[in-house]
């Protein structure tokens, strides 16, 4: 009768260090199958590794600039991250927030020139989270009623849909909003959000906006609704188990393209920070590549919003880090050093963990 | 312990008996399998292995195909150890099983199911016309009836089992398993099967037929192994036993549960016309192959009484229950709680008029694994444990603390995830959670299975509680040891239907249990 | 002679899909989701490039294109087959790697970050209606007989049986021995030399590698597959309505008609549909995307 109260503070220590190393142990691993992979790119091109690291380094978190760039990019990647991982939650994978990020930013960028100039931001920013929201919401939403209703694979309608989106919003740019000879639409009048360098000027000349405050906060609240909502716990149960969930009175359909919605809604809200933030207009094809990556930000981060931030900084780094070393070698080896990294972490995690168990039982049957 | 009871057969004739098996132990972690474990079958013979669910038969069987290699003990087929030996191996040699789950690709035809593994080729060709006159001449030397070009996807269950005799007879099958071979069957299948099975014991197989309906036994076996708790407790000749006989060897008469033991004097419901808690009227469930799992079933349960289902499983009892809990849509007929209809009403409404639910897999649906015990103490409750949307938190942590006393569950810990509990600690989180609520019909099914002793009691007690402090359980348990010893009436389930609906006092092991295969009538 | 060319231009336009969907169905009915075909594709484009410009022969292309796709086919199987990684997850990075490697190695290469220099292909010079070109390209006849090859070989051989069992009930197929692993091995390997083929046929038709030149082929070979419900003569149609598709639309550009994004847009919404059931649903092979069990 005494030995669990004794056993109990050691055993919730334990558990809470085995849960932190199946965590964090795969990205180590692989980020050092990365570096390893890259180390073999950079001695092919003739390079030294200590000095193209060196110099990704400098040029990311050496200076002002680069970090700017950095938190830029790590800003719509901590978006399409969280959208990937909501849906990872609830048990689906949503292949599709390159098209909610387009699309989002898109029915920003209208909503934006329909303004008169002259209002104040902070006023008209829920009207552009809206729109965004609903831009990247009605993508995912449709994939999501599409698995609820017709039982069609969310992984192949949300590709297919990326297609679909894509081509569309090109059509709808060049067709009826774009300004003669771009390929964007007009100046936003009412709205922008400021630059980081209005704050602090050391990021002057950087893309990166007052949007990552925007970022941060929807980590955040991706993190209450997760934890610590009922509508998170009933969604997270529908993706662990969804025979317990339905058990416990989730009706499990509703779950799927609720979390489809939401998931787009997120991925469309990303789309502000280059159309709000850097650029002031909607411009075709200006996400390209931050979905896919967002699958990458979800996996690396392990679905956990706080993850999220730290892996989208992360491959932000990687992606201006390219930038930075294209003195030394192609940027392009960053393209292949984040694939493995994917990959690495995809195929580690199973297997780590399998050993950190077996690791682990061996232990135990040792003591 | 297991001092077998009537006539038993002296092992061993002139001719090497064509399996013998000595000693099996088979253990998977704590669970205890087989514990040596006997089986002597005869060349020629059909051989009936039976025994109550969790005797052990499918696991002793899956060590002599192969399956699984035994921790102790040996094997001889034909006079040869084969102890140890691996599914190829065993095929090789003859011995083929047709498992209770059929092992068929459903979108292939029954040729390529048969040949699969194994084909026939003509100049690197698969040569088709050659596998489906294979089959067509194995369907004609043994009766199983089935075209050999029809896909299996197509196919009825009875057609199905065909296709997975003929898969073994295919590999050269000379001793061939077959488990719970008429689950899936309807009648007339059945008397179809006992044709082909007494054909292929004229043209000398041997046949050992895994079951636990007695009926069958008597009718189409020469020998009976009986098991009980993974060991062998009898070998006796058919003609020189009878249904009884066999029914006291499976069940055994020292397991009555410990404690009160004998019929527990039932406080008859006594107030003039007793108020239904839970009505169940002309009840139709289908099931995935559109049949009727459940058929037109009617019973009520009152407060204060405990009304259990005994049946073998598979009867219709899963799809009942889940029905009534409203995770199955209802064919026809209506659930009543508290004289309420609730035959359209969701999960939660159910579970908000009173309807507490003990499912009976908690690892798929009872827990959410990951969980932890806090947070699976409110599962299917989680609107009651919320203020405008967001989990409140000390309300939880406060259920926790109170649960975990009061079912002294273990880790004391309810941060722990459930998937770290042991099985009886699992369903304690499930039980205190379903009956430490306020509620006033109880589904338990099945709410001691893969549970240690101390928690059966516990669990036990727990229903008793809820009997006298009037509510209303329907309890459904394979075990009926424990159906004996909990309700005050009993019914068996049988083929979707009720095969009876008995008063404690004029239930015992033997007369529900020639119920309980379909003997109906005449055992009463 | 204007219908003539239209089919010629058909043909031409449906090569990569026919060579693409019919590496990915293997892939498929083994239950190995053909995420990675793009990747295949590019990759076999480069080093059909690459095989080519340095041997300036382009068979020698071919064969280097067949090796580049089934390279990383064999990545994938690694991932997916030894380790058990989520097929999905790693057929999204089995592009994005593609995409980063051939880029990489374009500038180590060729030292250009859009194109490589001019490399041999089979193609003769274009008279009339183009039939007589096609006729002298042996990668089209190739691409001809890939689906019809790989028909027969799922549908009439022993190991297309066991392809089929494997990708629909993995345990069945097992418990009468079969070697599930191997078959899984040698279809996801088959699978990236032909689509590494339809890599190949890009590089050598066009005579050159540009950056990311399969631009989205391997998804409408992927959803040619979907649409053709996983069996091989429906996908070969699949493909080709997807090409004349394409070629009205490039006939009929500047003609006022239907906007080329709506065109381009047709394989995707038909492969909706056909998963969506609208009319008669499409269902993929039981155990698509289950290596992890």
């Amino acid at each position: 009768m005494t030995a669990p109260a004794a056993t109990v503070a050691p055993t919730r220590t334990r558990r809470l260090r085995e849960q932190f190393e199946e965590a964090v142990l795969p990205a180590v691993v692989a980020l050092l199958i990365a570096a390893l992979v890259g180390d073999v790119l950079i001695i092919t091109y003739g390079q030294s590794p200590g000095a193209v690291y060196r110099l990704l380094i400098e040029g990311t978190w050496g200076n002002a600039y680069g970090l700017g760039q950095v938190l830029y990019k790590a800003t719509t990647l901590t978006f399409t991250g969280l959208s990937v991982a909501i849906g990872l939650r609830a048990g689906l994978f949503n292949i599709g927030a390159e098209s909610q990020l387009a699309a989002g930013g898109f029915l920003a960028g209208v909503v934006g020139t329909l303004l008169p100039p002259g209002i104040p931001s902070l006023v008209v920013l829920p009207l552009f989270i809206v729109a965004a929201a609903a831009g990247g919401g009605i993508v995912g939403g449709a994939a999501g009623v599409l698995k609820s209703k017709w039982g069609a694979h969310e992984v192949i309608t949300t590709i297919m849909l990326n297609f679909i989106v894509l081509a569309l919003l090109n059509y709808l740019t060049v067709a009826h909003f774009k300004v003669f000879d771009t390929l964007h639409t007009a100046d936003i009048r009412s709205g922008t959000i400021a630059r980081l360098s209005a704050v602090v000027p050391a990021f002057h000349g950087s893309a990166a906006s007052l949007v990552l405050l925007l970022a941060l906060a929807a980590a955040a609240a991706a993190w209450w609704y997760l934890f610590r909502s009922r509508a998170g716990y009933e969604l997270r149960a529908a993706g662990l188990q969804p025979a317990a969930a339905e058990y416990g009175g989730v009706n499990v359909a509703t779950v799927w393209w609720k979390a489809m919605l939401i998931s787009g809604a997120v991925a469309g809200i990303g789309g502000l920070n280059f159309v709000l933030g850097y650029k002031h207009y909607y411009e075709d094809g200006f996400g390209t590549g931050a979905g896919f990556l967002g699958i990458a930000v979800a996996l690396v981060g392990r679905n956990n919003p706080v993850g999220v931030v730290l892996a989208a900084l992360l491959f932000g780094t990687l992606s201006q880090g390219g930038l930075a070393v294209n003195a030394l070698v192609p940027k392009q080896m960053v393209d292949v050093l984040q694939a493995v990294v994917i990959i690495a972490v995809a195929t580690s995690v199973p297997e780590v963990r399998g050993l950190l168990r077996s690791t682990r039982t061996r232990g135990a049957s040792d003591a | 312990m297991s001092a077998a009871s009537g006539p038993s057969v002296p092992p061993g004739g002139t001719a090497a008996p064509a399996v013998a098996m000595h000693g099996i132990d088979k253990s998977f972690g704590p669970v205890r399998a087989n514990r040596g474990a006997s089986l002597e079958v005869a060349p020629g013979e059909i051989h009936a292995l039976v025994g109550e669910n969790g005797a052990g038969k499918s696991t002793l069987m899956r060590v002599l195909s192969g399956m699984y290699a035994p921790d102790a003990g040996t094997i001889l087929v034909n006079g040869r150890d084969v102890t140890g030996w691996t599914t190829a191996r065993a095929i090789e040699a003859g011995v083929g099983m047709v498992h209770q789950h059929f092992m068929l690709v459903p979108t292939l035809t029954v040729a390529e199911n048969v040949v699969l593994g194994r084909e026939i080729t003509s100049a690197g060709r698969l040569d088709r016309a050659a596998a489906e006159r294979v089959v067509s001449d194995l369907s004609a030397g043994t009766g199983l009836v089935v075209a050999a070009n029809r896909r299996v996807s197509d196919l009825s269950v009875g057609e199905a089992q065909r296709v997975e005799i003929l898969k073994t007879l295919y590999r050269g099958a000379k001793i061939l398993i077959l488990d719970e071979p008429t689950a899936v069957l309807s009648p007339p299948e059945v008397d179809e099967l006992w044709r082909v099975l007494a054909r292929m014991r004229e043209a000398g197989d041997t046949i050992i037929l895994i079951t636990h309906k007695l009926d069958e036994v008597m009718e189409i076996s020469d020998t009976v192994t009986v098991m009980r708790q993974g060991q062998t407790v009898g070998r006796v000749a058919t003609r020189g036993t009878s249904p009884a006989q066999l029914a006291r060897m499976m069940v055994g008469r020292d397991v009555v549960l410990a404690g009160q033991g004998a019929p527990v004097p039932v406080p008859t419901v006594s107030t003039a016309v007793p108020r239904a808690a839970l009505a169940v009227r002309e009840l139709t469930v289908a099931d995935s192959r559109k049949a009727h799992a459940v058929d037109g079933v009617s019973f009520s349960v009152a407060p204060g009484e405990i009304f259990g289902i005994a049946g073998v499983e598979g009867n219709g009892q899963t799809e009942l229950i889940e029905a009534i809990a409203g995770l199955r849509p209802v064919a026809a007929g209506a659930v009543l709680l508290d004289a309420r209809d609730v035959t359209r009403q969701s999960v939660r409404e159910r579970s908000d008029a009173g309807l507490s639910h003990i499912p009976e897999d908690r690892q798929q649906r009872g827990l959410v694994l990951d969980y932890s015990i806090a947070e699976n103490l409110v599962l299917g409750q989680q609107h009651r444990y919320s203020r405008r949307g967001a989990l409140d938190e000390a309300r939880i942590a406060d259920n926790a603390r109170r649960q975990i006393a009061r079912f002294d569950i273990r880790p004391a810990d309810a941060s722990a995830p459930a998937r770290a509990l042991s099985g009886g600690n699992q369903q304690k989180v499930v039980v205190a959670r379903e009956m430490g609520r306020d509620f006033s019909v109880l589904l338990a099914s099945q709410p001691t299975r893969g549970v240690d002793v101390g928690a059966i009691e516990f669990i036990h007690a727990q229903l008793r509680d809820a009997r006298t402090a009037g509510k209303a359980v329907l309890l459904v348990s394979a075990d009926l040891t424990e159906v004996l010893a909990l309700s005050d009436r009993i019914a068996v389930m049988y083929g979707g239907r009720f095969a009876a609906v008995l008063p404690r006092s004029e239930a015992n092991e033997e007369v529900l249990g020639a119920y309980m295969t379909g003997a109906s009538g005449q055992a009463a | 002679m204007m219908l003539l060319a239209v089919i010629a231009q058909t043909i031409r336009i449906a090569m990569p899909y026919l060579f693409a969907s019919a590496g990915g169905v293997l892939s498929e009915r083994v239950g190995l989701i053909g995420l990675g075909l793009e990747g295949y594709m590019l990759s076999g484009a480069f080093c059909a490039a690459l095989g080519g410009y340095y041997s300036h022969s382009p068979w020698v292309g071919l064969l280097a294109g067949i090796a580049g796709g089934g390279a990383f086919a064999a990545l994938y199987g690694l991932c997916s087959i030894r380790y058990r990684a989520d097929q999905v997850v790693v057929g999204v990075a089995i592009n994005l790697l593609a995409v980063g490697v051939t880029r990489f190695f374009l500038r180590f290469t060729f030292g250009s970050s859009s194109n490589s220099p001019r490399v041999p292909g089979f193609s003769v010079a274009e008279t009339g209606s183009g039939f007589v070109a096609l006729a002298h390209n042996p990668l089209i006849w190739l691409g001809a007989l890939a689906i019809p090859a790989v028909a027969w070989v799922l549908y009439r051989t022993p190991f297309g049986l066991r392809v089929r069992a494997v990708g629909e009930h993995p345990g069945a197929a097992l418990s009468v021995g079969v070697p599930v692993g191997r078959v899984r091995w040698i279809a996801v390997l088959l699978s990236g030399a032909i689509a590494g083929m339809g890599g190949a046929y890009l590089a050598l038709d066009q005579h050159q590698f540009t950056d990311q030149m399969t631009a989205g082929r391997g998804f409408i070979a992927l959803a040619a597959i979907i649409f053709g419900r996983w069996d091989p003569p429906r996908i070969g149609l699949a493909c080709l309505l997807f090409a004349a598709a394409e070629t009205f639309q490039i006939r009929l550009q500047g003609v006022a008609f239907v906007p080329a994004q709506f065109v381009e847009m047709i394989p995707y919404v038909l492969t909706i549909v056909a998963l969506a059931g609208v009319v008669g649903r499409a269902v993929p092979p039981a155990a698509l995307g289950k290596t992890d069990e």
